[in-house]
């Protein structure tokens, strides 16, 4: 059952993040912002509680200003669905340094666990593909994390996609703050740019 | 080279899309998103031309919104393009920029508005004033070319400098009859 939805999701992501380096991090919102938090808090994390099917946007337009540091957005199979033309405007875009990472269970997992469309049969990896990123990976085994984790790092061959099949049990939230002019605030400091 | 558009591009000349895309980069606009519209073209075509805006094709416009607030987060000023249509799709997403006092602009071209002869385009016309108010944005309107730059300057400050969530709407009549028929 390795091929099936398996992987502990916030082992996943810890596992991912660990020595992230220059990493600038954006999350969908719900169960990724909450993974993400719990792999350890950083002031180049930016999470959304909201503007669901806009992380992968975010993401691009950060990446585009941004062109010398990685940026990787962290988001769920519903999130990226929702904003699933984004991975068109993306591909066609092409900024290098980008990664979308898709904690994908198959299920809307914030309300109510109810099958998503990857649950009920569409490939993502697929459609990534159809729509031109450059690299697609699926992700099932831990040690495939640790094979993938030095991409992230990379500033010149992008824009990637890895989808992480992970499972659907429930998690002991844990939430990260919500205050969205902190975020910003907190997120452009650390890149050194001017807070007013 | 930045300047290249300017100085070769006599068709463009001095009409007001071109004296938006000035005032644009006087504010240091780096990034342009946009759905296409036949009144932004010109500026569309100035924007791809500029090696210094990175000029990014939307498939929907709410990912204009997403981008906008990502580009700040990273240094960038963004102007999202769209028409008057497309405003109701950002509904949700203009959540992002009020929830983070995000600077934001976006220029609108209006459908729907003067002898217009699309009947779809009429409900969304009516509303994108409104669509855009009750998420915050404000709503400048600009009616006469000569005031372009006026307008599009004043819209700039109250966005990049004030954090403001602005709208310039860009009005019909400015656009022209749309020609349906080859001969008429």
């Amino acid at each position: 059952m390795a091929r099936d939805f398996s992987l502990n999701r916030r082992e996943a992501v810890k596992a991912l993040l660990v020595d992230r380096g220059d990493l600038l991090v954006v999350t969908g919102l719900g169960s990724s912002s909450y993974d993400v938090f719990d792999a350890g808090e950083h002031p180049g994390n930016f999470y959304l509680w909201g503007a669901m099917g806009g992380a992968a946007m975010v993401g691009l337009g950060l990446a585009l200003a941004q062109p010398k540091r990685p940026v990787a957005i962290v988001t769920g199979d519903g999130e990226q669905l929702m904003g699933i033309g984004s991975l068109l405007t993306i591909a066609v875009k092409k900024p290098g340094n980008l990664t979308i990472v898709v904690l994908d269970n198959g299920h809307f997992g914030e309300t109510g666990m109810q099958i998503s469309h990857t649950g009920l049969g569409a490939r993502l990896d697929v459609i990534a593909t159809g729509a031109g990123l450059r690299s697609v990976t699926e992700i099932t085994e831990m040690k495939d994390i640790t094979d993938f984790r030095h991409k992230l790092q990379s500033i010149g061959d992008g824009p990637r996609l890895a989808r992480i099949r992970i499972a659907s049990g429930h998690l002991e939230r844990a939430l990260p703050p919500r205050d969205g002019v902190f975020l910003k605030n907190r997120f452009r400091e650390n890149l050194g740019l001017p807070v007013t | 080279m930045d300047d290249v558009a300017i100085k070769d591009d006599a068709r463009i000349g001095q009409g007001w899309p071109f004296q938006i895309y000035k005032t644009l980069k006087e504010f240091g606009v780096a990034q342009i998103s946009y759905v296409p519209d036949a009144g932004h073209s010109q500026l569309i075509e100035l924007s791809h031309d500029d090696r210094a805006i990175q000029t990014t094709v939307l498939t929907t416009e709410e990912e204009g919104v997403a981008l906008s607030t990502g580009a700040w987060l990273g240094g960038d000023r963004a102007v999202l393009l769209m028409q008057s249509s497309g405003v109701g799709n950002c509904v949700n997403m203009f959540s992002l920029a009020a929830s983070c006092r995000l600077p934001f602009l976006t220029l609108v071209t209006m459908r729907g508005e003067w002898a217009e002869f699309n009947p779809w385009q009429i409900p969304m016309g009516k509303a994108t004033s409104q669509a855009l108010e009750i998420m915050g944005v404000t709503v400048l309107r600009l009616d006469r070319p000569e005031d372009a730059e006026e307008v599009v300057s004043a819209a700039c400050s109250l966005a990049f400098e004030s954090d403001q969530q602005v709208a310039v709407l860009i009005s019909q009549r400015m656009l022209g009859r749309k020609k349906w028929t080859e001969t008429r």
